[in-house]
């Protein structure tokens, strides 16, 4: 059995799970990790009225923050954006006494629709995931985070029939592991754009 | 008089005492009627001579039970299962009465005896497993379903039977027959109608019997009903189920059929009724007890004298029978694709003769095809091997089953539980909208109402419900709370409401209770009374219509919305203590001073919270959605936040 260095707080935005192909599978892999805590936000709170009490317990208990969603335009789905709003709360997040999160780290992972291609400067959707999750890095390092890259899953409507979910559902879970093990490169990872392909360089002692 | 009543007390002494304790045993009911049967009348002999008489009253339990399984057959269903039926059913009377003949016939009996006899052996007992398959719970499997196909058959099969064995008489036996009879008087002592009718005319009685039931059953049963459940009287109620079932009975006996065969079709003519589980309730306690009563008779029935000096022949004859059956079934079985336990639970609760089997025997002796020796033990044949069944389930459950049950197991849970049916009682302006909600989700919903012109207007808009009185545990009982993983109490009346999540709560823990209050004081009893989700009636939809007036007053929309999540959320967390309250003053006076008081200090509460701000430590109202303090972006300009923040100290920013 492995050892549990970190603990992993995984919040999951989605609001349509009933026709979830990618993140619901995913979101149970991780279920099955140990030291990840699997929290699914529109589960919890289906009227929006976040418990903030609670959320920022959970956040002072947790090494590791990871936000799991589906992109919607550009950005997560909106109780993650309320959760934001509500739980990073100034004098808990930020401000003079807001050091809670302080050395956590912080990742997201997404699916989006659209293929890799398309997030490039020459693709039509212009910008880099990492581009595009600027607010998100920029919170990180207001509220004192170390900020990783997101796993990004692409092309997420046809990932079934192309037989691409073992696959990232293998991925995800070494990420994980590696994450509460403690065996991630940060120095390495913090650089690249996304942790998709470079699992491999990134953790150690596989 | 007083002979009837010693009678009566013996049998039902006999019941009282020895089913309990099979049940406690893990026998069934069942094999306690048989035993209590035996003490009763071979073993004690305080019953005896009267046993027939007793069994042909008891009979009308059989009738009964077939009057309820029709209930629970709607015509739809019944065509959907013709194929089984006809197939199953038919090849398992064929195959079995040709093997018993040939292995009659192998003994050198007469080809027409042999036939006879194999057309007696290839029935199966329909009391004994539908009352066992009911206890156990195996009526909705696989096994339990075909056996059921294959019984009904059966019980259809009777009746061409019935006409076919006069036709093998032999002419020793009615000459025989003749010499004693000559003197004594003819047979048909029974009232008739259709005694010395020729056979077309014969032929019409019957054909207008069966259909003045079928167009009487649908049309004039609903009016009946109706104009005897608006009276509000439940034993006239009941009276009317007993009428038409023991009228039915009588009809068809008139006519030379079948009651079991008649009453059945009635029941199936019946099952689309609204009344349908109101009927079963009423009818549910003289079925149990009659069929109680039919078994125990058979127990007393047993001649142990006769069965003493020929033990051995009776033993292999049962026990031959049964291995021939079981071993006919398990063909079918392979042929009809059952498979695994389902497959076990066919072969063996089939394999034993049925109480149809007594009534062709005195049949065929009556209609000298059969000698009445012969018959002697051939019924001991058919009651001993009725006294085995229960014990062939004991072990299909105990051997059987567990080896099976280990595979499942290993199976992956199912996503989501459609099996789970739900039962609503009470389908007021509340339960209505339930029910709407989870049909319009797919979920099979079970509705009940006391009144009947909700039921009429609610059959007017298609949705299909039942009248009777849910605060009766024999009709929640019908109405398949055992399977159900829901019920949701929604009737108008707080006591009877309060009383069904009680009962239901004690008697079926696995059933999860939703009930609606009408206030405040009822959401506390129903909690003590067990149910696991309570919503107040008028708390909902009040807080909406005071959400609509501060609106009206020009309060932001979204800042009542807010309001009212707050009120809510300081309802429920405050709920708990004043239940707590509640339950300490269990003086009977409810609202003391105690209780009083702690409602004052809520309404403080929910006051305090509504105005609570973000200068307050404890603000929860706007927490959030409020600013952060004026110029707290200062200390994070040209400054690393990661390393700056611990370093403030400085005067400015005030926590």
């Amino acid at each position: 059995m492995s050892e549990i260095k970190k603990r992993i707080l995984l919040l999951l935005a989605h609001p349509s799970q009933h026709r979830s192909e990618v993140n619901i599978p995913l979101f149970e892999a991780a279920k099955s990790i140990e030291g990840v805590t699997a929290v699914d936000l529109y589960g919890e709170y289906p009227r929006f009225d976040i418990n903030i009490e609670r959320e920022q317990q959970r956040l002072i208990d947790h090494d590791i923050v990871i936000f799991q969603f589906p992109l919607y335009w550009y950005s997560t789905p909106a109780i993650l954006k309320e959760w934001q709003d509500l739980v990073l709360e100034y004098g808990f997040a930020y401000g003079a006494d807001g050091v809670a999160l302080k050395n956590k780290l912080f990742l997201c992972a997404l699916s989006a629709g659209g293929k890799e291609d398309a997030y490039k400067s020459q693709g039509y959707n212009h910008f880099t995931i990492r581009q595009l999750l600027a607010p998100l890095e920029q919170t990180a390092s207001l509220t004192g985070m170390r900020y990783l890259p997101p796993l990004a899953l692409f092309g997420a409507r046809t990932a079934i029939e192309d037989n691409r979910m073992s696959f990232y559902i293998n991925n995800w879970q070494r990420l994980l592991k590696a994450l509460v093990e403690d065996r991630l490169d940060l120095r390495k990872a913090a650089k690249l754009d996304k942790l998709n392909d470079q699992l491999d360089s990134i953790i150690r002692g596989e | 008089m007083t002979g009837y009543f010693l009678q009566a007390f013996i049998y039902l002494v006999a019941a009282v005492i020895a089913v309990p304790l099979a049940k406690r045993f893990g026998l069934g009911s069942v094999l306690g009627y048989l035993i209590a049967g035996v003490v009763i009348g071979p073993v004690i002999g305080l019953v005896g001579e009267e046993t027939s008489v007793i069994q042909h009253f008891a009979e009308f339990g059989v009738v009964m039970m077939l009057f309820v399984v029709g209930l629970e057959l709607e015509p739809k269903m019944l065509w959907g299962m013709r194929h089984r039926l006809m197939g199953l059913g038919g090849l398992q009377v064929v195959l079995t009465a040709v093997a018993v003949m040939a292995v009659a016939i192998w003994l050198e009996f007469q080809w027409s005896i042999a036939l006879t006899v194999g057309l007696v052996f290839a029935l199966s007992s329909t009391a004994i497993v539908l009352q066992t398959f009911n206890e156990k719970g195996l009526g909705k499997t696989e096994g339990g379903r075909n056996a059921f196909s294959v019984l009904l058959f059966q019980d259809i099969a009777v009746i061409p039977m019935l006409a076919f064995i006069p036709l093998l008489a032999l002419p020793d036996l009615v000459d025989k027959a003749q010499l004693v009879a000559t003197s004594a008087a003819q047979q048909h002592d029974e009232i008739s109608l259709v005694a010395g009718l020729p056979s077309w005319a014969y032929a019409m009685v019957i054909t207008a019997a069966i259909t003045g039931l079928v167009v009487g059953g649908h049309y004039l049963s609903r009016p009946l009903f109706r104009f005897v459940a608006s009276s509000g009287l439940r034993e006239i109620f009941t009276a009317t189920a007993l009428m038409l079932v023991i009228g039915i009975a009588a009809l068809m006996s008139l006519v030379g059929l079948s009651p079991a065969l008649g009453t059945f079709l009635a029941g199936v003519i019946l099952a689309n009724s609204e009344f349908r589980h109101e009927l079963e309730s009423n009818i549910d306690p003289f079925k149990g007890l009659l069929l109680g009563l039919f078994f125990i008779t058979v127990g007393a029935g047993i001649d142990f004298a006769i069965l003493w000096q020929q033990l051995g022949i009776i033993l292999l004859l049962t026990l031959g029978l049964m291995l021939l059956k079981a071993l006919v079934l398990l063909i079918l079985s392979v042929v009809f694709k059952i498979r695994k336990s389902d497959r076990w639970l066919f072969a063996l609760s089939l394999a034993q003769a049925g109480e149809f089997g007594f009534v062709l025997l005195s049949f065929s002796v009556q209609n000298h095809v059969l000698p009445t020796e012969m018959v002697q033990t051939l019924s001991l044949v058919v009651a001993i091997s009725m006294f085995l069944t229960p014990g062939l389930f004991i072990a299909f459950e105990k051997l059987i089953e567990p080896r099976y049950r280990v595979a499942k197991s290993e199976r992956k849970a199912d996503d989501i539980d459609e099996l789970g049916t739900v039962i609503i009682a009470g389908m007021g302006r509340f339960g209505q909208v339930v029910n709407r909600l989870l049909t319009a989700n797919g979920v099979k919903t079970v509705v009940l109402d006391h009144d009947i012109s909700q039921i009429d207007v609610l059959r007017k808009i298609n949705i299909k419900s039942y009248f009777g009185d849910a605060s009766r545990a024999d009709l929640l009982h019908t109405a398949g709370i055992e399977e159900a993983s829901l019920l949701v109490v929604s009737m108008d009346n707080p006591d009877s409401a309060t009383e069904v999540v009680k009962y239901v709560k004690k008697t079926y823990p696995q059933v999860k209770v939703l009930a609606r209050a009408f206030d405040r004081g009822h959401a506390y009893m129903l909690r003590s009374a067990g149910a696991d989700y309570i919503q107040k009636e008028t708390l909902l939809s009040a807080l909406e219509l005071g959400a609509d007036a501060m609106r009206c007053l020009g309060f932001h929309p979204f800042h009542v919305e807010q309001q009212k999540n707050i009120f809510r959320r300081v309802e429920k967390r405050s709920s708990d203590v004043l239940y707590q309250a509640w339950c300490d003053d269990s003086s009977g006076e409810r609202f003391d001073n105690n209780y009083r008081k702690l409602f004052i200090e809520l309404e403080e509460t929910i006051k305090q919270e509504m105005v609570k701000d973000r200068s307050d430590k404890h603000a929860t109202s706007e927490r959030g959605w409020t600013p952060p303090p004026k110029g707290y972006d200062e200390i994070l300009e040209g400054e690393e936040p990661i390393d700056s923040i611990p370093t403030i100290a400085d005067g400015r920013i005030t926590p």
